[in-house]
């Protein structure tokens, strides 16, 4: 059972224990539109918390995706690279970007649960 | 002061007269040349993009500037700051050309249209204000009127011709770049076969009052959808269309920028526009360097600004327009490159987020050309 973290650039961290998958949004997606391109980071790569974790390329813009939390990779979604539209059509699903072990799970209590991400989304428009 | 209310040293944005009409459809309006315009609709550039190369999309460009040109000779007149064969073009038929500074830079490009009694002239919008005071200036034997009275819409695609054949049939009959005056429902129009994607289609220069029921008339055919300013960059680029400001600029000449074809014949002779001296030197002994097509290696679109180096060397130019191409399904660039490496199938790397991608110089278009040439 992992926790649902999300962050104010959109991005969603489902922890478990140690352990957290790290993707974007469906709020993101859509104002990103359609993908086009993704690289996400190598196994074995170390991030610090806010640090670019990988790239998200849409029709019209270049973007990044910061590391929400400090850690080690664990594992890039390799399927992104032929497949990125599955951004659009899964973001919280499929769609994720990485895999990650965290150094420091006390930077989780600065994240936004769903609630208070959901309000914040509604803040936006 | 609220942190949302706009600076005083910003204008509040412009509208066209289908702004009501683009918030009713979902439209995402952005400022674009201090106007209010959609980059796109809710089916998002990608599928606009497709829907106008497989059916018809309709674009509101009347953020462009319009200007009719009367007087004794206008096309001789506009000769004086244009390369282009002006005077050549018959009545009912349309030029691309160039506004040149003295250098041989580019000031802005144009389609200009012999009208009969007038000339029509269709302006970038960011330009449009200089473009009038250039041409005010030059052209003092010439009348110089602007249509901000008029919407420009553009309906573009293969299925453009059949749809508007349905209002107005005399259109049948058109050929790429013809241009013509002609009632759509009782209003007047002005309509060129031409437009900014590559495909066959139209623009309509009509009465801002009668532009939204004209817009609504054509996007109620099953095969129009609306497009955005998104999906109207992705389809020039893959035509191999230059945009002002970013692949052309008065840093460029017509020669560097592959554009030589717009000099007429009897002006090359007569070495009689703007900037004569530098263009024909660099037409005789070829430019220093040339605007190509590129086309990046796997699928990291290349933007506008990335820097072109040759393969594991030196920086040798700069990606002008780049991005992912929907009809190519991949990336595509232009940029300048040193002449001795223009030749399609030249390597170069290009320099995204510090890495090298490799890349081609490869002909443009990047998709082949469908205009309805007859």
């Amino acid at each position: 059972m992992s926790t649902l973290y999300f962050t104010e650039d959109h991005e969603w961290i489902a922890v478990d224990g140690d352990t957290a998958t790290v993707g974007i949004t469906d709020y993101a997606q859509k104002q990103l539109g359609d993908v086009v391109f993704v690289e996400v980071p190598e196994a074995g790569k170390t991030l610090a918390k806010g640090d670019e974790a990988a790239v998200i390329e849409s029709v019209k813009a270049a973007s990044e995706v910061y590391a929400p939390v400090s850690g080690a990779v664990i594992e890039g979604n390799a399927d992104l690279a032929d497949a990125p539209a599955t951004v659009n059509e899964s973001p919280m699903d499929d769609g994720w970007f990485f895999k990650m072990t965290l150094s420091d799970t006390s930077e989780l209590d600065d994240l936004m649960d769903q609630e208070a991400y959901d309000s914040f989304v509604a803040g936006l428009d | 002061m609220s942190e949302s209310a706009a600076s005083p040293s910003e204008p509040p944005l412009r509208t066209t007269p289908l702004d009501a009409l683009h918030r009713e459809l979902g439209g995402k309006m952005v400022p674009f040349a201090g106007y209010a315009m959609p980059v796109q609709y809710p089916a998002g550039v990608l599928k606009e993009h497709l829907h106008t190369r497989a059916k018809a999309g309709l674009f509101d460009v009347s953020h462009m500037g319009q200007v009719r040109l009367t007087g004794d000779d206008p096309a001789g007149a506009l000769e004086r700051i244009v390369p282009g064969a002006i005077r050549a073009v018959k009545p009912g038929r349309q030029r691309y050309t160039l506004l040149l500074n003295e250098t041989g830079g580019i000031l802005d490009d144009l389609m200009v249209a012999n009208a009969g009694d007038h000339l029509f002239a269709v302006l970038n919008a960011a330009c449009k204000a200089e473009d009038i005071a250039h041409l005010r200036a030059h052209l003092t034997d010439v009348d110089l009127v602007e249509l901000t009275e008029h919407a420009l819409l553009a309906l573009q695609g293969p299925a453009a011709a059949a749809v508007l054949e349905t209002l107005a049939p005399e259109v049948a009959t058109m050929r790429f770049m013809d241009a013509c005056a002609l009632e759509i429902r009782g209003v007047p129009c002005f309509v060129t076969r031409s437009g900014y994607t590559g495909e066959d289609g139209f623009e309509i220069s009509v009465p801002a009052d009668a532009a939204e029921d004209l817009a609504r008339t054509l996007l109620a055919h099953e095969d129009v959808a609306p497009i955005g300013l998104g999906a109207r960059d992705s389809l020039r680029l893959e035509a191999g269309l230059c945009l002002y400001g970013s692949d052309i600029d008065t840093t460029t000449t017509p020669i560097e920028a592959d554009l030589a074809w717009t000099l007429g014949k009897a002006r090359r002779e007569a070495g009689d526009f703007p900037g004569a001296e530098i263009i024909l030197e660099q037409l005789r002994d070829g430019p220093g360097r040339k605007r190509v097509g590129i086309r990046p290696e796997g699928r990291a679109p290349a933007r506008a600004g990335t820097p072109i180096h040759a393969p594991g060397g030196e920086a040798i130019g700069v990606v002008t327009s780049g991005g992912f191409g929907p009809t190519v399904e991949g990336p595509v660039a232009m940029g300048y490159v040193p002449a001795p490496l223009a030749a399609p199938g030249t390597e170069l790397d290009l320099m995204v987020r510090g890495r090298a991608l490799p890349a081609r110089v490869v002909s443009l278009p990047f998709t082949p050309p469908r205009q309805h040439r007859g």
